[in-house]
């Protein structure tokens, strides 16, 4: 394997670890707003003891996103130095901007909201949790940002070789832009929505019935159930957009070789890009032409007119997108099923009577649904990029450092092996965190109920 | 006044300052935090946790000051932040590896029991060296000016070992400040010999950084340069010695002076980095690439300096904000 393909698998491997923290922290810290003010309103200690528990995943999610950010600020200098040589006087401020508007901010108050509760006055800790939750959205919206400026390039001219901004405006409000935030930042709702459902649900299981799990599971299936729908109607858009902008990623989506009308939608097939073809096609008439376009006769664009002059391909490798497309919208449909028919069974019964323990099972186990999701459409937004690391200006190849495929080989089986353990540690954590709050005592408590001290922790 | 004139000019010098100011307040912060990690060994079980709960929480602020840094040499700098970060590949990563392991054992440690909670504490206290470790091995190559030889990578590793005691000896004068009792006393027997292992180490950067470059030597060694400049060193010896005699009788009855030896100790960090930045300017990459040269243009850096002349005091407001709830003798820590 060659550098390039190491620091591209080094880098997937960095965004993918990266990603699902944020992921969870920037919808977590307005679940944890909401906890904090129904406290506030309805003085029901519940609240706060949901806000206790939750907050202890949201400060162990906030220290993994993080370091793996920090790693990501310094993955850029040391294996795509053509990425800022090249557009860093765009790349540049925005990354600036997200450092100074948003980092700083989240940092310095989460010592407050963590720690400050008997420090401060009430209104100060609430004050603390909101510029958290800003915090971590504004970092978002700053990364997304450029991340869709990279896919949807405009408001810059090309000076020897060198991107330089002509229209802030219109490199901040770039086309995919809003469809691309929308989508995002509903799925960290989903993803955390089904994250404290599941967890929730794995404690009222295991015995802890009469308190705030019950109250978090009903809120966030509440919250799952309605945002589900918004975010395919997000995603529908967010894909005509592409199709505007990146018809080559929609036609890899679709591993649609000819362009043409009538196209049927695949739910199944195995790209071939070596014969430009598909086996074992399995298709509905069609389907692709009736959600791209809305019309049964649209025409969808097709791969084979994406070519250079050499004949070298420029569009995106097909199997990875086609299939991780998939993967993101059948775990989509899945969690959709699974949070309506939650929600039909909470309205049901009222959440008066116990829970179906199956029903509650299924939360458990979908508990990290919203991170396959994430990651899943992650690819297919990145992938879908390629063989450009910005669309039409620089490809990924150019981009690269010239280090040595052992050094670079090196450093990929360090930070997977870190990764790993870490993710494992992670997930680990959770459910021992859940055990802990529910084998503990009444939140007059603290410490034994799991509370964790730093400094009195290990007694 | 022509350098104010021209922003091809200023520019790049007010995104230098904002990078070296960056880049002092990380290593005062950062550094007297990763300098508790170090010392976290030295203490039983209970001292550790004090220990980590008087940094609990300021060390993520303190490391967002890291990323200020390298962002800033990432966007006002992108052809030496490409060039600095490709020849300091090895190290960054072990850093990257090192903070990761030490950002999440704060949190993992404090949520685990019995042998679970040492491993943390193990990983806690790697993290901490490796990181000290790993960022004096780079401080130590780039004063070699980036290049890898046998006698380089060997001074860079005398740098790792400087810059390790140094922090160690930061943290422990943090420790005087926010520690009482028995550990008090020994954060002032540790802080003693800190002192030394940090002033022995500067001595020796000090000593080999104008011998391997011609540049810097006459920068030092000219006239009128070693007169105007000679306040430096003097100062520097003078702290040393007030530091010393200061931690020869601390703690004093009351807990006076508690904080004077931290504060003193910043100033030698400041006076230390002062050197530094004088002796590499106006260069980027050591002999290589200016900030001239290597700066984004000039309409880019302007952008990202009216964010930064709004942003910056508001940053320092609250960071003091945040220092000033957790001010006074460390406590236990609870998440409420």
């Amino acid at each position: 394997m060659d550098t390039l393909i190491l620091s591209r698998i080094q880098f997937g491997a960095n965004i993918s670890f990266h990603i699902l923290f944020p992921t969870i922290t920037i919808a977590m810290g307005w679940a944890l707003l909401t906890f904090r003010l129904r406290y506030v309103a309805s003085g029901d200690e519940r609240w706060m003891a949901a806000y206790r528990f939750w907050v202890k995943v949201f400060a162990l999610s906030f220290a993994l996103g993080v370091v793996s950010g920090i790693t990501m600020s310094f993955q850029f200098g040391t294996n795509w130095p053509g990425y800022m040589q090249t557009v860093g006087n765009i790349a540049g401020p925005l990354l600036a901007y997200e450092v100074l508007t948003a980092f700083f901010l989240e940092a310095a108050f989460l010592g407050i909201m963590l720690f400050g509760f008997n420090r401060v006055p009430g209104w100060m800790h609430i004050l603390a949790t909101v510029l958290v939750a800003i915090g971590t959205t504004l970092s978002a919206f700053w990364i997304l940002v450029l991340n869709s400026w990279m896919q949807t390039p405009q408001g810059f001219e090309m000076i020897d070789g060198v991107a330089h901004a002509t229209d802030w405006f219109e490199i901040v409000f770039n086309p995919s832009m809003p469809y691309r935030m929308a989508h995002m930042l509903l799925a960290s709702g989903l993803t955390c929505a089904f994250l404290i459902a599941g967890i929730s649900a794995y404690r009222i299981l295991i015995g802890d019935q009469d308190r705030e799990p019950r109250m978090t599971f009903r809120w966030s299936v509440w919250v799952a159930a309605a945002l589900i729908p918004i975010q395919i109607f997000a995603g529908d858009q967010h894909g005509l957009n592409t199709l505007e902008h990146q018809p080559q990623k929609i036609a890899a989506m679709e591993a649609n070789w000819e362009t043409g009308p009538n196209v049927p939608l695949l739910l199944f097939a195995w790209p071939d890009e070596a014969e430009r073809r598909n086996d074992f096609e399995i298709a509905v008439p069609h389907g692709a032409s009736l959600i791209l376009t809305h019309s049964l006769s649209g025409v969808v664009p097709g791969l084979n007119d994406y070519y250079a002059e050499d004949g070298t391909a420029l569009h995106p490798p097909v199997a990875a997108l086609f299939w991780s497309f998939r993967v993101m919208v059948a775990v989509g449909l899945a969690m959709l099923a699974l949070a309506w028919f939650g929600a039909f069974m909470i309205w049901r019964k009222g959440g008066t009577t116990l829970l179906n323990p199956w029903l509650l099972r299924g939360f458990v186990a979908m508990s990290f649904s919203g991170w396959v999701a994430t990651l899943a459409g992650w690819y297919t937004t990145e992938i879908g990029r390629q063989p450009w690391l910005v669309q039409d200006v620089l490809t990924t190849e150019a981009a690269v450092a010239h280090h040595s495929t052992g050094m670079v080989a090196s450093s990929l089986a360090l930070y997977l092996a870190v990764y790993a353990v870490l993710l494992i540690a992670y997930v680990a954590m959770l459910f021992i965190l859940a055990r802990r709050a529910a084998q503990g005592s009444l939140p007059e408590e603290p410490e034994r109920s799991g509370a964790a001290t730093v400094a009195v922790a290990g007694e | 006044m022509e350098m104010f004139g021209d922003p091809a000019i200023w520019l790049p010098f007010a995104f230098a300052g904002l990078m070296g100011l960056s880049i002092l307040i990380y290593v005062v912060l950062d550094g007297f935090d990763l300098g508790v990690g170090v010392l976290t060994p030295l203490a039983d079980g209970k001292e550790k946790d004090m220990m980590i709960a008087s940094i609990g929480p300021f060390w993520d602020a303190n490391e967002t000051w890291l990323v200020l840094a390298v962002g800033l040499l990432l966007v006002a700098f992108p052809a030496a932040h490409g060039s600095i970060l490709t020849a300091l590949y090895l190290p960054c990563v072990l850093l990257l590896v090192a903070l990761i392991l030490r950002g999440v054992a704060f949190e993992f440690r404090a949520k685990s029991t019995g042998a679970a909670h040492k491993r943390w504490n193990l990983v806690f206290f790697i993290g901490s060296l490796g990181a000290s470790l790993a960022q004096g091995f780079m401080l130590g190559l780039y004063i070699m000016g980036l290049k890898v030889t046998l006698a380089t990578v060997g001074f860079a590793f005398v740098a790792a070992l400087a810059l390790s005691a140094s922090y160690a000896f930061i943290g422990a004068c943090w420790l005087i400040l926010k520690m009482e009792g028995e550990l008090q006393w020994r954060a002032v027997a540790w802080a003693r010999r800190g002192l030394f292992a940090m002033i022995g180490g500067f001595a020796i950067i000090s000593v080999v950084t104008p011998l391997v470059s011609e540049r810097i030597f006459d920068k030092w060694f000219s006239f009128p340069e070693i007169i105007l400049l000679s306040p430096l060193p003097i100062a520097a010896a003078a702290v040393g010695l007030i530091l010393f005699r200061l931690l020869e009788r601390s703690p004093m009855e009351g807990d006076r002076l508690s904080w004077a030896p931290f504060a003193l100790a910043s100033v030698l960090f400041i006076l230390a980095f002062a050197g530094l930045a004088y002796s590499f300017y106006p260069y980027v990459v050591p002999d290589q690439l200016t900030i001239y040269e290597a700066a984004s243009a000039p309409e880019s850096l302007l952008i990202i300096l009216i964010g930064a002349l709004f942003v910056l005091p508001v940053i320092l407001g609250y960071t003091i904000v945040a220092y000033t709830v957790f001010r006074g003798k460390a406590t236990k820590l609870t998440y409420y």
